[in-house]
């Protein structure tokens, strides 16, 4: 048993990299680096111990897809699909991040250092203690947090200019549950139609603190500074958005 | 508003008969029986029956009939009943018209148009009562070739499932059947060595005892997926597409979430559970293999991945890209397969005859090559043994059945699943309501059925005088058609009877 393990990635397809990465955690192995990691699908997969990987190099789409207890450190950016339909676990991204980060995640937590793509934190959703969490250190493409039926989402937008809004459209379109808390400023017609502003209350702040205060932690951020900025917070208008559609 | 639609039903009570015991009172969900208890009778509300004759089959004196309401409007081809009364509704509710079951239309049923040879003289049929016949089937990718070493065979072989029957149970969630309904179908499949389908709703805790024979299901909302749920089950099934509604999605109304339900799908009682249209991360072949292998991936390469698409103008296309993309079971919905809840017009406009995919698909992937390398389960309307043994002539590896089990436990088609009201306990999640399936009797019932289209498949077999199911899959020089266009004939690949 070893408690560190190096694995060299470079030219070894994805199945024989995760069937590594299996035997090392069955092993009982506490953590792993992967070095030159060029574009390798499903990392985190199928591995449900809370094992610790960090990645150097560009992992592939799906990164922790279905993942249940890993903590994952990718240090470079991530591609599409990733924590999709996760259920518990970490992944911190040093970089940027694709498309439908989370997409039907049910747990865990992701954290972005800097931008993502579109369709971020699409379809998460939570049921009791299991609530995602993913928070985005730059900015978002086009629906964000789309049919979002829980879990929270949390847009940073730290690299704007001064005065420079986020340029995402169609936010929180199909929304129906959780909540989405964006720094910086957002425009009424980038909402989706499903979704309403609030002004934050205590339990937000709290929230915001808390996840903020993690994500500062990560990427070596001053949380106080983040957090002194106005945030706007976006809910769903409507548990039942499709509510009134049927004859019967 | 005054609704201006006329009762579909009459009910008739011979009141000489009647003993005046209310259980067509408390077996009517609709509302339709009261009892007045000044004048001692039995009152009927006419249009509130949807023709399920739950309380024809309960009435101890059998002092029930219900019958059609004629609506003997002016004869017109074009406006019919049917479309005059659809037309009524929305113009009272101003929605999209909801409804259950599979498409009740007279498009052609190529089943009918198809019948099956018999061995006479030239050569012998097999009595099954006295030989041995095998109905076993394995789906899965099969290799394009096998090795033997000294040791037998030599050849890795991707995982595969043995069904005793090549017949197994269609997807139907909790949420949209109740609990008792999937323990019922749940315990058939095993007692019967076939498998069933979890459908988009989760596993209850109470079934992962039967995962051994369980198909569960990943579709668009992702609802109750997680690593128990993928490890409990025998086949992990990507679910692009359903018969019934073709590219749509799927919403369960906030009613039917009740706390037990809310618990399998993993989502907060009494909110709506949304299936998207399409699979977010499924924009193409590529992606959906990326799905196929993420699934591969999560289950460790243990169980087949099957991938179900709704039969549609070019599903051989999609099914050659289904198998090129890992797909090890390909799933065919046709144009009659069912649902607890669709918008009708979709129901009734969209899709394709199964036999037509189904023969297209079978056709297509043996041109191809890779016919191989996926099972072919087809669903949507399978009626009897006899569809099933035609089904298999046409190429299907398999057949799933849901409204054929459903009318085991008692359905009697009156496509009111929508309603979330159903009176024979089915499609229904009220707890009152989901006690009329006894799962013990339920088990029974499905068994009985499957046993017997077991009988009657190898005496079907026997008559050709082949012994293994396996000698009829694809073999269409046992099949003729009847009454059927020279396209249609070329479609199906099967000649014209006589010929």
């Amino acid at each position: 048993m070893k408690e560190v393990v190096t694995i060299d990635a470079r030219g070894i397809f994805y199945r024989e990299l995760n069937a590594k990465l299996r035997e090392a955690v069955s092993n009982g192995t506490q953590r792993i680096e992967l070095r030159n990691v060029y574009g390798q699908r499903y990392i985190g997969t199928d591995l449900d111990k809370p094992v610790e990987i960090d990645i150097f190099g560009t992992p592939g789409n799906d990164l922790g897809a279905f993942m249940d207890s890993p903590r994952i450190i990718v240090h470079g950016n991530a591609q599409d699909g990733c924590g999709n339909t996760m259920n518990s676990g970490e992944i911190i991204i040093h970089g940027h991040a694709g498309d439908i980060l989370g997409l039907s995640a049910r747990g865990g937590k992701i954290f972005v250092r800097e931008d993502v793509g579109y369709r971020a934190g699409i379809h998460m959703k939570e049921y009791q203690d299991k609530r995602p969490i993913v928070v985005i250190g730059g900015t978002a493409q086009d629906f964000f947090g789309e049919y979002m039926a829980g879990g929270v989402l949390i847009l940073l937008g730290l690299n704007l200019e001064e005065g420079e809004g986020h340029k995402a459209n169609f936010i929180g379109t199909g929304m129906h549950g959780g909540a989405i808390y964006i720094r910086g400023e957002i425009q009424e017609f980038q909402l989706g139609k499903e979704v309403g502003i609030a002004e934050l209350d205590e339990t937000d702040y709290s929230v915001l603190k808390e996840r903020v205060g993690e994500f500062a932690s990560h990427f070596g951020y001053d949380a106080d500074q983040i957090l002194k900025y106005k945030f706007t917070k976006l809910f769903p208008l409507y548990l039942r958005p499709y509510g009134r559609l049927y004859a019967y | 508003m005054k609704t201006y639609l006329p009762p579909k039903f009459i009910v008739e009570r011979d009141d000489y008969r009647c003993i005046r015991c209310e259980v067509c009172v408390n077996q009517c969900t609709f509302d339709v029986h009261s009892y007045d208890t000044e004048d001692d009778e039995i009152r009927s509300c006419e249009e509130n029956c949807v023709g399920c004759h739950r309380c024809v089959v309960f009435c101890p004196t059998t002092a029930l009939t219900i019958r059609r309401n004629p609506l003997d409007y002016r004869e017109n081809y074009n406006w019919r009943p049917e479309v005059i009364e659809d037309i009524i509704k929305q113009s009272e509710t101003g929605g999209v018209l909801l409804t259950g079951m599979g498409n009740d239309k007279s498009y052609r049923i190529y089943w009918d148009h198809l019948v099956l040879n018999a061995s006479q003289v030239t050569n012998p049929s097999i009595d099954p009562l006295r030989e041995p016949m095998e109905l076993t089937t394995y789906l899965g990718q099969k290799p394009d070739r096998v090795e033997f070493g000294s040791l037998g065979l030599k050849t890795d072989l991707a995982p595969q499932v043995r069904l005793e029957l090549p017949v197994m149970f269609s997807a139907m969630s909790y949420g949209a059947v109740s609990l008792n309904v999937q323990e019922s179908l749940a315990r058939a499949a095993t007692g019967m060595g076939t498998l069933w389908n979890t459908g988009e709703g989760g596993l209850h805790p109470k079934l992962y005892k039967y995962g051994a024979n369980t198909i569960v299901q990943v579709a668009s909302g992702r609802f109750g997926v997680h690593p128990e749920y993928l490890d409990a089950a025998r086949v992990v099934e990507i679910k692009i597409g359903q018969g019934a509604k073709p590219g749509i999605g799927g919403h369960l109304p906030g009613e039917k979430v009740s706390a037990e339900v809310s618990s399998t799908r993993m989502i907060p009682e009494g909110t709506d559970a949304l299936s998207p249209a399409p699979q977010h991360d499924i924009y193409s072949i590529e992606d959906l293999a990326q799905l196929v292998y993420a699934l591969k991936e999560a289950t460790n390469y243990s169980k087949p991945v099957a991938v179900k698409i709704a039969a549609v103008h070019n599903s051989a296309a999609i099914a050659s890209g289904m198998v090129r993309a890992g797909a090890d079971i390909v799933v065919l919905d046709g144009l009659r397969g069912s649902t607890g809840a669709a918008p009708k017009i979709i129901r009734d406009n969209v899709g394709i005859p199964i036999e037509l995919a189904l023969a297209s698909v079978d056709d297509r992937l043996r041109k191809e090559g890779i016919r191989n390398r996926a099972s072919v389960v087809i669903a949507g309307g399978i009626r009897n043994s006899g569809d099933v043994a035609k089904a298999i002539a046409l190429g299907a590896d398999a057949i799933y059945i849901g409204t054929a089990a459903l009318v085991a436990l008692g359905c009697t088609t009156c496509q009111q699943c929508h309603t979330g009201k159903c009176a024979w306990g089915i499609c229904t999640t009220d707890p009152w309501l989901t006690k009329r399936v006894n799962p013990d009797i339920g088990a029974r019932r499905l068994s009985n059925l499957l046993r017997g289209w077991s009988l009657e498949l190898k005496d079907i077999l026997g008559g050709m005088g082949i012994n293994a199911v396996e000698s009829l899959r694809g073999n269409r020089l046992n099949l003729r058609g009847v009454g059927l266009s020279d396209t249609e004939l070329e479609i199906l690949g099967v000649r014209m009877a006589g010929s």
